[in-house]
């Protein structure tokens, strides 16, 4: 055993991606096992692996890690990224978790139906330029430091950058009205281990490509 | 200000029902405020109470605590409900997450509609009895002890109790396969904080009616 996490995924961001992001900002290495097919899906059932018959499931330190926030607190806390006590956490969590359900509205736009897909679009926007961002963009303007808590790097800081650049990446722009959060972006995109992930070659997974949506849908639905 | 924690959500279960188990099982007071009506809701918004403009809010030790999870993670880390250490908290992480899941199928099923309520029951009693009830089932099985997790009362047994009695609601039987789980339930609701919080006049919430459905079309539009 080499030691290093395993992950088991679909070739692709998904549920995945946040904790790429967060082994990778940490500097831990990590392996990767790809499914193609339904059939590896129902081989990993079959044996036993996932708790709760899904993915994502993280090998790391004896376990088998399912469900990806259970993941994500562990990583988190082992390489210190989650503050420094209780109150710090809560306030990581908050941030967190608004940054997750974003990342829902963004994750799922893909496989929206043809008919859903500009409604989807707008309410997305909507949501992170008027409910989201202004909240990132105030906390940095109010406490002026490089990070959003505590003044120490975080899960919170690398959940955040992940979900700027992608954020960007289906409207462009879309931080125009935010100039604290671009310069959070670049600041946090400049850290040592993150340049390194944002770099081609790297282990982050690209957008998924429109003709290869059927085939995701297809194994997990 | 009364130093309890202070707990502001519609008069129903909801997303903030298991901050109200968790508060109670750790034998902690609080208050509650029940938005009524839009303009209540449109006030705390306007007032930047809610960070993202959505509840639960749940104000405690100086904070304004939104998103579900971080606060009971709050409220779990400090009422010592989450384990003696990280590979312990893994496991509650891996539990919570699983029977949230389950948990969001009960949220979501007084909204469906009708002609879809009959599907959505029988998926609900699918998960619960092969995927979710059996994990639990297994774990208490193989340790033989009370709790599910380290030997000791924890957020995961709390979050449990609450998700079989839910569904227990919906479908009277579901226990029948699972004697352990008979065995757990029965415990659970004798401990002291929990049985007090299963008497009529706790601030235990009673399953959605129509009432209740109103008030969120209303307030939530």
């Amino acid at each position: 055993m080499s030691g290093k996490p395993k992950l088991h995924y679909f070739n692709g961001r998904g549920r995945m991606e946040t904790i790429r992001w967060l082994l990778a900002a940490a500097g831990v290495e990590f392996e990767e096992c790809f499914l193609e097919t339904k059939d590896d899906l129902i081989k990993l059932q079959k044996d036993g692996s996932l708790m709760f018959q899904q993915l994502p499931m993280v090998e790391i330190d004896g376990m088998k890690m399912v469900q990806t926030r259970a993941i994500l607190n562990y990583v988190a806390a082992k390489y210190n990224l989650y503050g420094k006590d209780l109150k710090e956490r809560a306030l990581i969590d908050m941030y967190v978790e608004a940054l997750m359900d974003l990342n829902e509205l963004l994750m799922s736009y893909p496989f929206q139906p043809a008919d859903k897909k500009e409604q989807h679009f707008a309410n997305m926007v909507d949501k992170a330029t008027n409910r989201y961002f202004p909240v990132f963009e105030k906390v940095l303007k109010d406490h002026r430091q490089d990070f959003l808590v505590g003044n120490q790097f975080s899960r919170a800081d690398v959940h955040l950058l992940e979900i700027l650049l992608m954020a960007e990446e289906d409207k462009p722009g879309i931080l125009a009205k935010f100039p604290l959060l671009q310069s959070f972006k670049a600041r946090i995109s400049n850290i040592p281990t993150i340049k390194k992930f944002l770099q081609p070659g790297s282990q982050r997974k690209s957008p998924v490509l429109e003709e290869d949506v059927p085939k995701v849908l297809k194994i997990f639905y | 200000m009364s130093g309890k924690p202070r707990l502001t959500y519609l008069n129903g279960r909801g997303r903030m029902e298991p901050v109200r188990w968790l508060l109670a099982a750790a034998g902690v007071e609080f208050e509650e405020i029940f938005l009524e009506t839009r303009e209540q809701y449109e006030k705390l918004i306007k007032d930047g109470v809610l960070m993202f403009q959505q509840v639960p809010l749940v104000e405690i030790d100086g904070m304004k605590m939104v998103q579900t999870r971080a606060i009971l993670s709050y409220i779990a880390g400090k009422y010592n409900l989450y384990g003696k250490d990280l590979k312990e908290r893994a496991l509650i992480d891996m539990y919570v997450e699983g029977i949230a899941d389950l948990m969001q199928m009960i949220l979501m099923f007084p909204f469906s509609p009708p002609e879809a309520k009959e599907k959505n029951l029988d998926s609900i009693k699918e998960r619960a009895t092969n995927r979710y009830f059996p994990v639990f089932e297994k774990v208490l099985k193989q340790h033989g002890q009370d709790f599910l997790v380290g030997n000791k009362f924890s957020w995961a047994d709390v979050q449990l109790i609450e998700a079989i009695l839910a569904v227990e609601e919906k479908i009277p039987a579901v226990l029948s396969g699972f004697p352990q789980l008979q065995a757990f339930k029965v415990r659970m609701s004798n401990m002291p904080t929990i049985k007090k919080f299963l008497q009529p006049g706790s601030p235990r919430k009673p399953p959605p009616d129509e009432r209740y459905i109103e008030t969120v079309m209303k307030i939530f539009k």
